[in-house]
């Protein structure tokens, strides 16, 4: 059932984009790994040993119908079951925005990982932008679907905030890649505007 | 009978140490002699041996686990549920094995078994036991059985227990492990359950130092029943099964008989357990249990503890249970991923408490099929 991995996969930019920029033979935690296709993906295209957090009892199913290691956890009680450094690569995908304490995940992750890679839904995209100028309403876009009152998105940011939170928590920004429609040069100059979503390489050195 | 069972099984013995140089050692220095292990098996070995599961029992288990033991028996095995053609354990795929523990009561070596020096029952001569010391007997068995590796070993509460201790002890001989709502160590807090369960054993005067013959000590075995029986439930699952409600009548009865349907169950509960179950091996058991904690090998440490174990882990606890609590599987969880070792550990949503772990068998059944059979796909891969 690889295959349904590596669909699921193929409709999120920036799990595609995290498969690629990832080494092989490393060892990863996938926090928030849903049913775990990333996971299995890496395992059989990069032999990468993968270890996925998952808060939900019926992702914690589905991964291990996948063949996949999991951890059923909070992110937002911390990582208190891992150890310093005991990852290559920590992964946060498109979940930061979910959690009650991004602040303090961010510090465990950066504790746990010796990088970490974390994509985000940008607030500050033109399309979000122009509906909360020109109609004074929540946005409402292909990435950000939900209505203001039941989405699960209870801490978005722009690119240009989450820079500012790295930046006051003393993270280090290895790599920054936006992440917006094919070629869209746009996106690549003007980031905080252009782009709907955006990948980060981030460390702190203990 | 249910076309999905494994049908009628018949008990096997398996005996050794018939010499001293065979006997068992135990962990309290003593030797144990004659030992016989009562076993039952499901399914079929493959050529290359490496279908093999062994399940482990709780307190109060058997070696049988599923199936019937004749035409009209209408009881199933304890884990009937989980172990059959289809079930999570799937006896069509796997070859299951299950055996009483030393110092039980149901076939294998016990303190009511003749001891060979006096030719008497063993009663309280017989030696104080662990739980590695009734894995060193299942150890004894699998080579008896031509098994070298276990695809998997399997147990709930005291049978996680020896689910750790074979991964400990035999590092090699384990592939996978499945522990769950089980601990590392026995908490004060069950070990001072253990001890007022066997104070109301020992102060039966029936209990004649361990020494009753037909006229055991019921009423103190029932009691140490009862007491145990209320940590394997939660406050919510009495909620919802009880209630306040009354057993017999809408009224009080002013009197100190049972009124409420809670204590019409434990009664039951204690009664049913005396018919089955020997108050000496109880005392042996629980002892065992107590002095259980796998990081006192390791100065304390857990991780360390854990340092030659090679054996991938499934770990399973239960949102209710307060008896081997979930904080109690994430410990052992943090140990295991300090050492690196691969685990997957899941804190199932349930109401029933320690005795979810027989319940809740559709969410465990699935994660247990679905480990197991990956598990299985990459040792045959190898």
């Amino acid at each position: 059932m690889i295959e349904h991995a590596i669909e699921n996969l193929s409709k999120r930019p920036d799990l595609l984009k995290i498969a690629e920029i990832l080494p092989e033979n490393v060892r990863i935690l996938d926090l928030g790994c849903g049913d775990g296709s990333l996971l299995k993906v890496l395992k059989k295209r990069k032999n990468i040993t993968g270890l996925g957090v998952e808060i939900s009892e019926e992702s914690i199913l589905e991964c291990v119908g996948n063949g996949v290691h999991v951890i059923h956890a909070d992110l937002d009680e911390g990582l208190r079951v891992f150890a310093d450094k005991s990852f290559d690569f920590v992964i946060l995908s498109q979940t930061i925005q979910n959690l009650q304490n991004p602040d303090l995940v961010l510090d465990e992750m950066v504790r746990v990982g010796h990088k970490c890679i974390i994509s985000i839904l940008n607030i500050g995209y033109c399309m979000a932008r122009l509906q909360l100028t020109l109609w004074g309403r929540m946005p409402i876009t292909p990435s950000l679907p939900m209505k203001w009152y039941n989405t699960p998105n209870i801490h978005l940011s722009t690119i240009w905030d989450f820079k500012c939170l790295c930046r006051e928590r003393g993270i280090e920004i290895l790599q920054e890649i936006p992440l917006g429609q094919k070629n869209n040069l746009l996106a690549k100059l003007w980031p905080n505007i252009f782009a709907p979503t955006c990948v980060f390489i981030v460390s702190k050195q203990a | 009978m249910q076309n999905n069972s494994v049908g009628i099984v018949v008990p096997q013995d398996f005996s050794f140490g018939q010499t001293d140089e065979d006997a068992l050692c135990l962990d309290c220095g003593k030797k144990l002699k004659y030992v016989n292990i009562r076993y039952e098996t499901y399914g079929k070995l493959d050529s290359s041996s490496s279908n093999a599961i062994l399940i482990l029992h709780a307190l109060s288990g058997d070696a049988h686990v599923a199936g019937f033991h004749s035409e009209n028996d209408r009881k199933p095995g304890w884990w009937d549920e989980m172990v059959g053609p289809g079930k999570s354990f799937d006896t069509n795929k796997y070859f299951i094995v299950c055996s009483n523990i030393i110092g039980g009561c149901s076939g294998s070596t016990g303190p009511r078994s003749i001891n060979p020096d006096t030719g008497k029952c063993y009663n309280m001569d017989f030696p104080v036991i662990t739980i590695n010391d009734m894995v060193k007997a299942q150890h004894r068995l699998m080579v008896h059985l031509g098994i070298k590796k276990w695809l998997a070993v399997a147990g709930g509460s005291m049978g996680g227990m020896q689910a750790i201790e074979w991964t400990i002890s035999y590092p090699d001989a384990v592939d996978s492990v499945i522990a769950i709502a089980t601990t590392s160590r026995l908490s004060p807090q069950s070990i001072a359950f253990d001890w007022v369960g066997r104070e109301a054993i020992m102060s039966d005067p029936k209990w004649l130092e361990g020494n009753y013959d037909d006229i055991a000590p019921e009423d103190g075995l029932a009691t140490a029943r009862m007491l145990a029986h209320i940590t394997y439930l939660s406050d919510e699952s009495m909620y919802q099964k009880f209630g306040r409600n009354l057993q017999e009548s809408d009224k009080y009865s002013f009197n100190f008989h049972r009124d409420f349907a809670v204590e019409s169950y434990l009664e039951h509960q204690g009664q049913r357990f005396v018919e089955r179950f020997d108050a000496n091996s109880y005392l042996y058991i629980t002892r065992a249990m107590d002095y259980f904690d796998v990081s006192a090998r390791a100065g304390g440490d857990l991780a360390k503890a854990f340092s030659e174990v090679k054996s991938k882990f499934l770990v399973v606890s239960f949102s209710s249970d307060w008896l081997f609590l979930p904080k109690q599987s994430k410990e052992i969880v943090r140990a295991l991923l300090s050492g690196k070792i691969d685990v997957t550990y899941c804190d199932i949503a349930s109401v029933y408490g320690h005795d979810a772990f027989l319940l809740e068998a559709v969410t465990l059944g699935k994660l247990i099929s679905d480990f197991t059979r990956n598990r299985y796909l990459e040792v045959q891969n190898d």
